[in-house]
C-alpha cells in the first residue's frame, strides 16, 4: 500500500489511541442540558424559545442569525428553565439555553429507524444545502464552520473534488475512527449527498495508516459507489488540517489567505458526512455527536454518542470518574484542544474528545532562551518562522508580524512540540494572529 | 609635471565651486520653513515620548501645539510646562484636571482564590485572549504585569502580597499607557485630588452578584446601596457593577460605609474621626452585616496606605 502525505513541516507525536477498540456507546440523557448559542464560527444563533417553553428532541431552539451562522436544535425533550449564562470551559460564562429533561419525546418528522436509505438520485442539490442548513450542521472536526456555507460554492468557482477528512491526526482521539467503522455505510451516502450538493464527481476519503481497519472497510464499501476513492495517508501531524490534507491528497497548495475552494477542493469531516446523511435522509438535525473520553489513567477510555449540551462531568463519571492523579482536563485533543477550567461545561457540536491528563505530564517545562536551532521552522507545516513571529507578537510589532504571514498560522502547535527550549511560541503567535487579523479587518472597513 | 598638478588642482576647485553653487541653489529652492517655536516647545516638553497626549511623540505634540494650543495638554509635564509653552506661543492653556491612574480591582490572593494554574506565556494579553483567567473572576487583574512593562516612568508594580497591580501615585503622570496595556480595562485615569485622596469602586466584575461574590469576596455585587446613599448622584450601577463618576463625587465617603463587600475603597484619607453619636456602635454593626467577610480591609490597602504615608511624610508638606 502506498501512503501519501504532505511535505512541509509536520511532527510525529505518539498516537496513544487507547480507545480505538471501544465501540460507540450511547450516553444516557442527563437531567439538565446546557446548549450554548455559539457552537460554530460566525454569529451566535438567536434564541427563539422562552423560559418555561416545552421542547421536543430536534425542535429548533435558536435560529441562525445571518449566513455564516447555524441553527441549534434541542437535543432533549423537556422544559426550558433558563436562557442566559451557562458554564464554559474558558471560565467565562457564555450565553445559552438550559433545558430540564423530561422523557425523550422526538419530533414526528425525524426518522429514528435504522434502515439505510441510499437512494440519493431524486434529491436536488439546493434541497441538500437547504436541509443541511436547517439541520444546523457544522464542521465536526473541531473548526465548526457552518457546513451549508462550505457547500454553497460561489458561482465563479468550481469544486473539482470533495475530500473527506478521516485523518484524525490528533493523538488520543478516536471518535472519527469509530464513526468510520460503525457508520461507514451512512458516511458513504453522506459523501454522495455532499458530492451532489457541491456538484463534483469525485470524492477522496483520507485516512491515516494507523486506522487500517477503517481503510479496509471503507475501501470495500466504496466499491458500491462511483467516484469514491479511499486514500491511505502516512502518519503525520497535522494532516487533518484542511490545507495539509489537500496537499497530501491532491498535491495542491492553497495559497496564503485563500480558501480550499480556490484550488477546487472542499474538505469535510467524516463525522460531518454522517450528519449530512442523517439530516437529508432521516431529517434529523445535529443534536448528538460522538465524543472520545480518554486519558492514560482513565479507568475505561470510551467513545460515546452524546446529546449536545450534556455536561462533561457526566461523561467523566461514565468512564470511572476523574482519576486521582488528574492534572488537566482538555476539550479536544492534546495538540489543539483547550484545557478546561471546570468540568461543568457542556458538549458542543465541535467537542470531539475529552482528554484527562495525569498531573505528571500536564505541566509545561520552564522556558529557556531561544537557541536559534530552527526546529520550529522545520516543524511548521505552513512554512512560517515561529521563533520570529512569537517575538514580534511579544514586542507588539504587528506590522512585522503581518509581513511574515502570521495570519497563516493554523495554531497546530508543532512549533511548541518541537521546541527544545520549551518556549511558549504558540501563546504569543495566537495573540499576534488575532491582533493582526483585527488590524486587517479594520483596514478593510 | 608641475602642469599636471596645477591642472588637477584647478579642475578640483572648479568642481568644488560648481557643487557648492548647486548645493546652495538646491538648499534655497527646497528650504523647509520650520517654525523655530517647535524646537523651543520640544525643548520644554519632558521628552519621554510616552504618547499619553495622543501624539506619536513629544516633537509631534509640539508641532500640533504650535498650530493650536486648544485642547492640548501634556499630562507628564503638567500645568507648569503647559504654562511655559503658552508663554512662548501666546495662547491659553486649556484647563485640564490633573489625573492619576487607579487600579480598579481588589481581588487579592486571599479574597479571590485561584481555581487553576496558567503555565503559558507570562503576559496578561495572552491570558485574556486565551481564557477567563486563573480565578473565578474573569474581569479582574491578571497580575502578570503588562501594565508594568508599559509604564515608561516605573510607576506601576505588581504587589507580591496581593498579586495585583499597584500605582505609585507620586510617579504616575497619567500618560495612560497602562490603561491601554491592560487587556481587562481595569486601570482608569481618575481626577487627582489633594494628597492623592480618592474614593472609587475597586471592581469591574459584570457578573451577577452571587457569581461575583463566589469568585471574589471583595467584588461589587451591584446591590446599589451606594447609589442610594450618594447625595450627589455620582454613583451609577450598570451591568451589576457600580461606578463612581469622579467629576461628581465630593468624597463624602458615605458609600464606603454602605458597601457590603468593601468594594468601594477610600485611600489616603486621615483616620476617621469617631462620630459624635455612637462611635463604638458604628463599626461592629458594619461587621455584623457581613459575616462572611473576615477581612473587610484587604491587605493591599494597608500596603498602599503605608506607602502613601511614607510618601507624604517625605514631602515637605
Amino acid at each position: 500500500m502506498k501512503f501519501q502525505t504532505f511535505q512541509i513541516g509536520g511532527i510525529h507525536p505518539e498516537g496513544c489511541k487507547i480507545s480505538s477498540n471501544q465501540p460507540i456507546e450511547i450516553m444516557p440523557i442527563p437531567e439538565m442540558v446546557y446548549i450554548p448559542c455559539a457552537q460554530h464560527i460566525g454569529k451566535p444563533a438567536e434564541v427563539i424559545v422562552q423560559k418555561g417553553d416545552k421542547v421536543k428532541v430536534g425542535q429548533l431552539i435558536a435560529k441562525a442569525s445571518g449566513f455564516v451562522s447555524a441553527n441549534i436544535h434541542s437535543s432533549v425533550s423537556g422544559t426550558v428553565t433558563a436562557i442566559g449564562p451557562i458554564p464554559d470551559l474558558s471560565g467565562v460564562a457564555k450565553n445559552g439555553i438550559t433545558i430540564k429533561v423530561e422523557g425523550d419525546e422526538w419530533l414526528e418528522t425525524i426518522d429514528r429507524s435504522d434502515t439505510l436509505l441510499t437512494n440519493v438520485d431524486d434529491i436536488k442539490p439546493e434541497d441538500i444545502i437547504k436541509l443541511v442548513s436547517d439541520a444546523g450542521i457544522v464542521g465536526m472536526g473541531g473548526a465548526t464552520f457552518p457546513a451549508h456555507v462550505k457547500f454553497s460554492i460561489p458561482l465563479e468557482k468550481k469544486a473539482e473534488a470533495l475530500i473527506i477528512n478521516g485523518v484524525e491526526c490528533e493523538p488520543y482521539l478516536t471518535a472519527d475512527h469509530r464513526v468510520m467503522l460503525e457508520k461507514g455505510e451512512q458516511l458513504l451516502v453522506g459523501v454522495q449527498l455532499i458530492k451532489k450538493a457541491i456538484k463534483t464527481d469525485i470524492a477522496y476519503i483520507g485516512i491515516e495508516a494507523n486506522k487500517p481497519d477503517a481503510i479496509e472497510l471503507l475501501t470495500d464499501l466504496s466499491r458500491k459507489y462511483q467516484g469514491i476513492v479511499v486514500v491511505p495517508l502516512a502518519l503525520k501531524y497535522p494532516q487533518g488540517s484542511e490545507k495539509q490534507l489537500i496537499k497530501s491528497i491532491m498535491n495542491r497548495e492553497v495559497p496564503s489567505t485563500k480558501l480550499p475552494i480556490d484550488v477546487g477542493a472542499v474538505v469535510s469531516n467524516a463525522g460531518t458526512a454522517v450528519a449530512v446523511y442523517e439530516a437529508v435522509m432521516k431529517h434529523k438535525p445535529l443534536i448528538e455527536r460522538v465524543v472520545t473520553v480518554t486519558g492514560n489513567s482513565v479507568e475505561k477510555p470510551s467513545n460515546f454518542l452524546v446529546r449536545i449540551g450534556t455536561p462533561v462531568k457526566y461523561l467523566i463519571e461514565k468512564v470511572g470518574g476523574l482519576p486521582e492523579d488528574t492534572g488537566k482536563v482538555i476539550s479536544g485533543g492534546p495538540m489543539m484542544g483547550k484545557a478546561a477550567t471546570n468540568i461543568e461545561f457542556p458538549v458542543a457540536k465541535g467537542t470531539s474528545g475529552v482528554l484527562i491528563m495525569p498531573d505528571e505530564i500536564s505541566h509545561r517545562k520552564e522556558p529557556t532562551p531561544c537557541i536559534r536551532c530552527g526546529k520550529c521552522v522545520d516543524a511548521c507545516p505552513m512554512g512560517l518562522e515561529p521563533y520570529l513571529l512569537s517575538v514580534y507578537s511579544n514586542k507588539k510589532m504587528w506590522d512585522e508580524a503581518e509581513e511574515h504571514y502570521i495570519y497563516d498560522c493554523i495554531e497546530c502547535g508543532c512549533c511548541v512540540f518541537s521546541c527544545p527550549a520549551n518556549r511558549p511560541l504558540l501563546d504569543y503567535m495566537r495573540l499576534g494572529k488575532s491582533t493582526v487579523m483585527g488590524i486587517i479587518r479594520s483596514r478593510k472597513k | 609635471m608641475d602642469n599636471v598638478i596645477a591642472i588637477s588642482i584647478a579642475v578640483l576647485c572648479v568642481v568644488a565651486i560648481l557643487a557648492a553653487i548647486i548645493l546652495y541653489l538646491v538648499a534655497k529652492k527646497f528650504k523647509v520653513e520650520e517654525d523655530p517655536r517647535i524646537d523651543q516647545v520640544t525643548e520644554l516638553l519632558p521628552g519621554a515620548n510616552c504618547g499619553g497626549c495622543g501624539f506619536a511623540g513629544c516633537r509631534n505634540f509640539a508641532e500640533s501645539c504650535v498650530k493650536s494650543l486648544e485642547g492640548k495638554f501634556c499630562n507628564v509635564g503638567g500645568p507648569d510646562v503647559m504654562n511655559k509653552i503658552a508663554e512662548i506661543l501666546g495662547g491659553q492653556v486649556s484647563a485640564a484636571t490633573p489625573k492619576v491612574a487607579v487600579v480598579r480591582c481588589a481581588g487579592s490572593l486571599d479574597c479571590r482564590p485561584k481555581i487553576n494554574n496558567f503555565e503559558g506565556a507570562q503576559s496578561c494579553a495572552v491570558v485574556a485572549s486565551t481564557y477567563g483567567g486563573e480565578t473565578g473572576c474573569s474581569f479582574g487583574c491578571i497580575g502578570l504585569g503588562d501594565c508594568v512593562e508599559a509604564c515608561s516612568f516605573g510607576g506601576v508594580s505588581i504587589n507580591p502580597i496581593t498579586g495585583l497591580a499597584q500605582i505609585n501615585e507620586s510617579v504616575c503622570t497619567a500618560c495612560g499607557a497602562c490603561v491601554k496595556a491592560c487587556p481587562k480595562g481595569i486601570i482608569e485615569l481618575r481626577n487627582k485630588a489633594n494628597k492623592y485622596r480618592k474614593v472609587y469602586v475597586s471592581c469591574v466584575n459584570k457578573d451577577k452578584g452571587a457569581v461575583a461574590k463566589k469568585a471574589c469576596s471583595s467584588a461589587c455585587i451591584g446591590c446599589g446601596k451606594c447609589a442610594k446613599v450618594c447625595t450627589f448622584e455620582a454613583i451609577t450601577v450598570e451591568n451589576n457593577v457600580a461606578y463612581i463618576d469622579f467629576n461628581k463625587c465630593k468624597m463624602c465617603r458615605k458609600c464606603v460605609e454602605q458597601c457590603p463587600t468593601g468594594a468601594i475603597k477610600e485611600e489616603n484619607f486621615p483616620p476617621r474621626k469617631p462620630k459624635e453619636e455612637n462611635p463604638a456602635l458604628n463599626m461592629p454593626s458594619q461587621a455584623d452585616k457581613i459575616p462572611q467577610n473576615n477581612n473587610p480591609e484587604p491587605t493591599n490597602i494597608e500596603v498602599l496606605d503605608k506607602n502613601s504615608e511614607q510618601l507624604n511624610n517625605s514631602k515637605p508638606m
